[in-house]
């Protein structure tokens, strides 16, 4: 299987990108390991792919109110990074590790999986749970919006054409806990459901999900998150049907809020 | 149609030149435009992992990667892991502990062990397996692979290859 002939660009600044990315049948490539997937099953037909994955962002920068992840940055970057050795990020990295397999892993990217928007995948969860702005530039400017606002539907976000993601800025909230638990389609790996789990010292607690809908989300933090669940539209197909997937989401959020919790005390 | 263009890129340690367009996948130019058919296509959708290459000393699926983005990269395939008509360390490994039946799978395998190991020069068995997760075998139902890759980890090591 090959891609439908196709045009390829590689940039070699950001300012390079974006007048590429200026042809409304542009499309950016990072990693390949989503995009290059679905140009092949010929589902997606860009004219232009505009290569950025030679462009230096793939930073990873520990401030002291929050940590900032270059959009380049790998999955396998980020399954190792000492940065994240902490109980508060550790669902960035515990999450990373259970993406895909170490070929998938080398090539894959945070920013790239985060505008591919596949609806089971499994770093939004995360971003969500962590409560993650996300920078993202054009030829004209720079805006950030949070992940809540980022994702919109099946393999739809925020971006407007043109515009890249250049940086997944993350809070850092002092002795909380963090945690991704997924249980996944034992052949694509994907997540039948997954959740990230956000745990804070005065009982504040952030759930996201993700492979249960129509786009990964947050669970309403006033509401037990069960309770919450019990009330959320879920997908259901031959894998997992809505009622099956609905216990399973519960299943995975459970145990990512004990994770999370446990996580919490230990960093006391 | 876009046009045919050439790429330069080292291949086992040789500089190549190939001609390409811009869709061809690393794995075409690999085996048909430079006729290493060493690297396999399997599922040629990302999961089996037997066109397993390295790119910069790190373990991809080269059905998953355009040749171009491999542009001036070091690859590494099947064909270059021997040295002067002896085996490498990891190929030997899988000869003595019958870590192949068929073969098919082989050289995808031994290039991701090889990624691990550069990394992780004591891995134990879950960590040999989970990093054999995107390499499928039909034949040997792992545990002899497994074997070979904790072999060739000791022979590494050692220099006992």
């Amino acid at each position: 299987m090959i891609p439908a002939a196709v045009e390829h660009v590689r940039a070699s600044s950001l300012e390079d990108a974006f007048e590429a990315l200026a042809d409304p049948e542009a499309k950016a490539l990072a990693g390949g390991q989503s995009l290059l997937p679905v140009m092949k099953l010929r589902i997606f037909r860009p004219s232009v792919l505009v290569d950025i994955g030679r462009l230096e962002l793939d930073g990873m920068q520990l401030g002291e109110t929050e940590l900032r992840l270059g959009s380049l940055t790998t999955w396998n970057k980020l399954e190792s990074a000492p940065e994240l050795e902490r109980p508060s990020l550790a669902a960035i990295s515990e999450c990373a590790a259970e993406i895909g397999d170490l070929q998938v892993r080398n090539r894959g990217t945070l920013g790239g999986s985060l505008a591919h928007a596949d609806p089971a995948s499994d770093m939004p969860a995360v971003v969500l749970a962590l409560g993650a702005q996300l920078v993202l530039r054009a030829a004209d400017g720079e805006r950030t919006v949070s992940a809540e606002e980022f994702f919109l539907g099946p393999f739809t976000t925020a971006l407007t054409p043109g515009e890249l993601i250049t940086e997944v800025v993350v809070p850092l909230v002092d002795g909380s806990g963090s945690a991704y638990v997924k249980v996944e389609h034992p052949a694509s790996g994907f997540a039948l459901a997954g959740a990230a789990a956000q745990m804070t010292r005065n009982g504040k607690q952030r759930v996201a999900v993700t492979g249960v809908g129509a786009h990964p989300f947050l669970l309403p933090e006033a509401a037990d998150p069960l309770d919450a669940l019990s009330e959320a539209e879920i997908y259901g197909d031959r894998f997992a049907p809505v009622e099956y997937r609905r216990h399973l989401a519960g299943v995975v959020v459970r145990r990512a809020l004990e994770r999370a919790r446990e996580r919490m005390e230990e960093g006391r | 149609m876009p046009a045919a263009r050439r790429l330069e890129l080292v291949v086992n340690g040789e500089r190549r030149s190939v001609e390409i367009e811009p869709r061809t996948l690393l794995v075409q130019a690999l085996r048909d435009g430079l006729g290493l058919t060493g690297t396999h296509i399997g599922c040629d959708t990302s999961q089996c992992g037997a066109c397993t290459v390295l790119v910069d000393e790190r373990a991809v699926k080269s059905c998953t990667m355009l040749a171009l983005q491999a542009e001036g990269s070091e690859v590494m395939t099947i064909e270059g892991l021997s040295r002067d008509g002896e085996l490498h360390p990891i190929q030997r490994a899988f000869v003595e502990h019958h870590g192949l039946q068929c073969g098919f799978c082989t050289p995808g395998m031994i290039l991701t062990a090889s990624d691990l190991l550069s990394r992780a020069p004591y891995p134990d068995d879950p960590t040999i397996r989970r990093s054999l997760r995107g390499n499928f075998c039909r034949c040997t139902g792992y545990q002899s692979i497994v074997e070979s890759v904790r072999a060739a980890a000791t022979a590494l090591r050692t220099g006992t290859a």
